[in-house]
């Protein structure tokens, strides 16, 4: 398989309509970097939680979410570096098979927040292929605004797990930082997903 | 061949887990391990999956603790080193983390090659500010891991169970 599409997608624009009209029942991880900007400016929301560190680990940390919650939908947000730095995850979510799961990769082929050098994707690497032979159900390739349209039906109703490969151009929007206290962006997921009294857990 | 030890502690382990009120193990295979992991997949209240390496661990611990779940991991110590990075993740949120590892490189140990990581990794998570529990024979192991669990749940810490191979029983060749 190639990723060899001439057409390309803006990150921030792409990200904004994949969570527009979002519902209370979508829980969001996103992992560094410009993935967390992309989401925070979507909509500032307790039920986004953002690793901006430990990088590799935002998509096991949405499949762990995922199979605690199989009454919610879950998405990972993540750039195609951060995914690469994970990839195993990918083998463990075919294992696993958590149909409320949604990984949502962010390919611009480019290493965006250290200085733009090629990243693997920008070669050869072809994410979409290696969730396909990891056992995703259903595997979309974006590049246009009706692919995102269908990649938003498919993060809130499956067949899950799924995943998207977003085509994207290597423009860098600007940053707009979240909370980037760990536990305080933990213990404000938790209190809006499970309550007041899981503070007290 | 394997050193003759006591290894009630295999099935007990399992009660310590059910105890625990742990709804989700994740494991990198050991043999030491592996009642506890069969009991695990045959439990229909215990969310059990293995994963490729112990690096998606914590990730995927924290992201059980996001979602409301107690969980554990199982490894061994031959593959910790590959956790170290991600345990950033629960240093900076707050989340309990709790790992039973089995050792290898150490007691009798016959093959080299688990050495350099059997030997070191102990100071290694110590230095990474993980707090390491020791099982060092097999009377030790479920009271050890107990309190390892309720120390990484009731005091959101990451705790590390590491039991000797005094007590898994070193192979012998």
């Amino acid at each position: 398989m190639t990723t060899g599409s001439q057409n390309r997608l803006e990150r921030r624009g792409a990200v904004h309509r994949l969570l527009a009209e979002r519902s209370a029942d979508l829980l969001v991880v996103a992992g560094l970097g410009s993935a967390i900007w992309d989401a925070e400016t979507a909509g500032e929301t307790p039920l986004n939680f953002y690793l901006l560190g430990a990088m590799g680990s935002a998509t096991p940390t949405a499949l762990g979410l995922a199979t605690a919650q199989p009454e919610k939908r879950v998405l990972a947000l993540v750039g195609d570096a951060e995914l690469a730095m994970g990839m195993w995850a990918l083998a463990t979510i075919g294992w696993r098979k958590p149909e409320n799961l949604s990984v949502v990769c962010l390919d611009n082929g480019r290493f965006g927040e250290t200085g733009g050098q090629v990243s693997h994707t920008g070669v050869n690497l072809d994410l979409a292929g290696v969730a396909a032979a990891s056992g995703f159900q259903t595997v979309r390739r974006v590049n246009d605004d009706s692919g995102i349209e269908e990649l938003r039906s498919l993060v809130m109703n499956g067949p899950g797990p799924v995943f998207g490969l977003v085509e994207i151009t290597a423009n860098m929007p600007p940053v707009q930082m979240p909370i980037r206290n760990g536990a305080i962006g933990m213990a404000r997921f938790r209190e809006a997903l499970l309550g007041p009294d899981s503070l007290k857990e | 061949m394997v050193e003759a030890v006591d290894s009630s502690w295999k099935d007990q382990l399992y009660e310590t887990i059910k105890t625990l009120k742990i709804s989700q193990v994740v494991y990198v295979p050991d043999a030491g391990h592996a009642k506890l992991i069969d009991r695990c997949l045959a439990d229909p209240d215990i969310d059990c999956f293995p994963l490729v390496n112990e690096f998606e661990s914590v990730g995927v611990c924290v992201g059980a603790w996001l979602g409301g779940r107690r969980s554990c991991v199982l490894m061994q110590s031959s593959g910790i080193g590959n956790a170290i990075n991600a345990l950033g993740l629960v240093h900076s949120t707050g989340a309990p983390f709790f790992a039973v590892a089995t050792m290898r490189g150490e007691w009798g140990e016959f093959n080299g090659w688990q050495t350099p990581m059997g030997q070191s990794i102990p100071r290694m998570l110590e230095a990474a500010n993980i707090v390491v529990n020791r099982a060092e024979t097999a009377a030790d192991v479920i009271p050890v891991t107990e309190a390892s669990g309720r120390l990484a749940f009731n005091s959101y810490l990451p705790v590390f169970t590491l039991i000797s191979q005094r007590a898994t029983g070193a192979k012998v060749f």
